[in-house]
């Protein structure tokens, strides 16, 4: 009998061992990102930016050329990359430090001016690689190092949703929110991944797809746990979906009261 | 307070509480997260503020607004956070503002490595950012006397409404030793009250504005001569060291501080057994450096070996206390890589034996 | 029919795979790997119906599916 392999590992993914904790999610949307750059057979013309978290020793796990990227610079450094060679297929990859935090100017900056790349945004509501400690994007109530009573928004203020931050600007971009946390929101991820990746390919606008991720170490719970504690706490605060396509209008801002 | 098992990053975080310090402004970096997370649990317990900052510029500046307030503040990073925050350093000097600033050095040059170094020696002691500027930097080998360093720290910091930078690697944040906090500790400088302080104009003094910009040229030179007979006083009257090791004639002086001081006086012990005569100086301001202390005990031995966790900083400032009149030997780890007692004991064996070539920085 | 081959020294044991199976058919073996986790193993290949889930939920890139044949099989009921 002839046998076909319909699931393999692919190309722009290393056949390596990832240092990833088990059950994060950090590996599927690897997955996912090399296996849109598969289907649009751009691998050998892109080149990804690490940022400083979980995600720094990306450049071992991607089949790509990479840049390494000071902590929330990798915006900067991928619109220094796309300037020079516009023919490039440039994304970064950042957690919510990263992308949140200190990189805030960065990344508004970089999609403001529209650069023609593609930032891959991971949001586990917690910083991963230095033990735990609060992020932008911790919920109310969570617990973390830096907040041990559970985050108190009197003191440290409400989650920061990037998605709806970056979709108020007027400059046409594709941003999107999507989530792994099961198999079948898994395949609307890489959809979303796809559509943001073509963007680039045709050199429409900044595109930008955050992603709710699983941080079973940090979060102290087992893996199928997080996608369940994920699926409750996160997907109301951070909701799925398309919220700006370049073709269409800006979300102008409008007062609340006249 | 009995003696407690703590690990350093924690001492350093109590050792600021002890002191009066009820502001933490920081941003998390291996390998000192202890300390933002100590500071986190601890500060709200006595009613103090701790907050995480969106990244150490932002931290930074921070303690600046606090400190302009009159608030005793410190913060906490590592060697690349520490580089973010060099701008504002330059400002908390030239605004004369007291804050402590604690860099659990780790290797580097970029994002290098997490284990220990001491390749930010230039960096602290020779200015990071721009300017005229001095940053009076302590350097302790051990968690108590880190801890003792932190609450003078404060003191000094007051007194000459400077920044000082506390210098450990990532040994001292990461090790757990016996501390003790001295109860009714004394400042070690005499304090006056903060009236510089910006904390609201109702006429009792005259208006604060907390600032490092003089337009007018004259008066910029004014302010930084001003500047530059604080860092006179500190060099003449804050310069601490401590010599180890033989007294008397020696074969080999070795300079070393923080934690390589102590792989340093293993290897002592060691080659006392085999007959070596070896005396130490550990320089504990590295800014003030200890410049003529060095110098005298070089004068009693035949070569001088500098022992850094770096590719030559604080051997800059050996070279220029001794003027030429003795051998420099180097001996260095980096990346991360420790020096072990047996190198130590290796190179000044060569030395002694006449088989070490010296540095020549020609 | 659909085959799936877990390769067992990538698996890193977090089950969720396991969990994604709309039938049930992978569970945790008894083995530890090389890195020392015990890793996921097909309990009922009969029951397969190829739908990739476990595949796509795994992180490490640890499970193949191979494909005999014709995708259809009928199993008992």
């Amino acid at each position: 009998m002839p046998e076909t392999v319909v699931f393999s590992r692919p190309e722009s993914l290393l056949p390596v061992t990832t240092h990833y904790c088990p059950g994060c999610t950090h590996g599927v949307i690897h997955r996912l990102v090399a296996e849109v750059l598969d289907e649009l057979g751009v691998r050998e013309r892109t080149v990804g930016v690490a940022p400083v978290g979980c995600a720094v020793l990306a450049y071992n796990y991607f089949n790509t050329d990479f840049h390494e990227a000071s902590h929330g610079r990798a915006p900067a450094v991928a619109t220094g990359i796309k300037r020079a060679r516009p023919d490039l297929v440039v994304f970064t990859y950042q957690g919510d430090g990263d992308l949140a935090s200190i990189g805030m100017a960065e990344i508004v900056h970089c999609a403001n001016r529209g650069e023609k790349v593609t930032v891959v945004f991971v949001n586990n509501a917690i910083y991963g690689m230095t033990g735990g400690q609060m992020a932008p994007t911790t919920m109310p109530g969570q617990v973390a190092t830096t907040c041990p009573l559970g985050r108190d928004v009197e003191q440290a203020g409400h989650p920061i949703r990037i998605v709806e931050l970056i979709s108020t600007l007027r400059t046409p971009a594709f941003v999107a929110r999507a989530s792994v946390h099961t198999p079948l929101h898994t395949v609307g991820a890489k959809e979303m991944l796809r559509r943001a990746f073509s963007y680039q390919v045709r050199g429409t606008c900044f595109t930008l797809v955050e992603i709710l991720s699983t941080c079973p170490t940090n979060w102290g719970i087992p893996p199928a746990e997080s996608t369940r504690w994920l699926e409750k706490n996160m997907l109301p605060y951070y909701p799925l979906g398309v919220f700006k396509v370049p073709e269409g209008e800006s979300r102008a801002p409008r007062p609340l009261e006249q | 307070m009995p003696k407690k098992l703590m690990k350093g990053s924690e001492a350093i975080g109590e050792a600021a509480v002890q002191a009066g310090c009820r502001l933490f402004f920081g941003y998390p970096i291996t390998p000192q997260n202890e300390i933002p997370e100590y500071m986190s649990h601890r500060l709200p317990q006595i009613g103090g503020t701790f907050v995480q900052a969106e990244s150490e510029v932002a931290a930074s500046n921070m303690l600046y607004g606090a400190a302009g307030s009159g608030e005793r503040v410190m913060t906490s990073s590592s060697s690349p956070g520490i580089s973010l925050m060099m701008e504002a350093v330059s400002y908390l000097a030239g605004s004369e503002l007291p804050v402590v600033i604690v860099n659990i050095m780790r290797a580097g040059p970029g994002l290098g490595g997490i284990l220990p170094s001491q390749s930010d020696y230039l960096q602290a002691t020779k200015g990071g950012g721009h300017g005229d500027y001095r940053v009076l930097v302590l350097a302790p080998w051990s968690v108590q006397e880190a801890a003792d360093l932190v609450q003078d720290a404060f003191d000094l910091a007051d007194f000459y409404r400077n920044p000082v930078m506390v210098l450990g690697d990532g040994l001292i944040g990461q090790m757990m030793e016996p501390v003790e906090f001295r109860e009714g500790r004394t400042p070690c400088k005499e304090l006056e009250p903060k009236t510089w302080a910006a904390t609201g104009f109702d006429g009792s003094r005259p208006r604060a504005v907390i600032n490092s910009l003089f337009l007018d040229p004259e008066e910029l030179e004014r302010h930084n001569r001003r500047l530059e007979a604080k860092y006179r006083a500190m060099v003449k009257g804050e310069v601490r060291c401590h010599t180890y090791g033989a007294d008397g004639e020696c074969d080999v002086l070795v300079v070393a501080y923080g934690t390589v001081a102590r792989v340093c006086s293993t290897a002592m012990e060691e080659l006392e057994q085999r007959g070596l005569k070896v005396a130490m100086v550990r320089p504990v301001t590295l800014y003030p450096f200890p410049y003529q202390a060095v110098r005298q005990a070089a004068e009693r031995a035949r070569a001088v070996l500098v022992v850094e966790l770096s590719t030559g900083q604080m051997i800059e400032d050996v070279r220029l206390a001794l003027e030429g009149t003795r051998p420099i030997h180097f001996h260095s780890r980096v990346g991360g890589m420790l020096v072990a007692p047996e190198e130590v004991v290796g190179k000044v064996e060569a030395i002694a034996s006449g088989t070490d070539e010296e540095v020549t920085h020609a | 029919m659909p085959q799936i081959v877990i390769e067992p020294d990538r698996c890193k044991g977090c089950e969720l795979c396991v969990h994604a199976c709309p039938q049930q058919i992978l569970g945790m073996g008894s083995q530890i790997n090389r890195k020392g986790y015990f890793y996921a193993e097909v309990v009922e290949a009969r029951r397969c119906i190829g739908c990739r889930l476990c595949c796509i939920a795994c992180p490490d890139v640890a499970i193949e599916m191979r494909v005999h044949g014709t995708m259809y099989h009928y199993f008992s009921y």
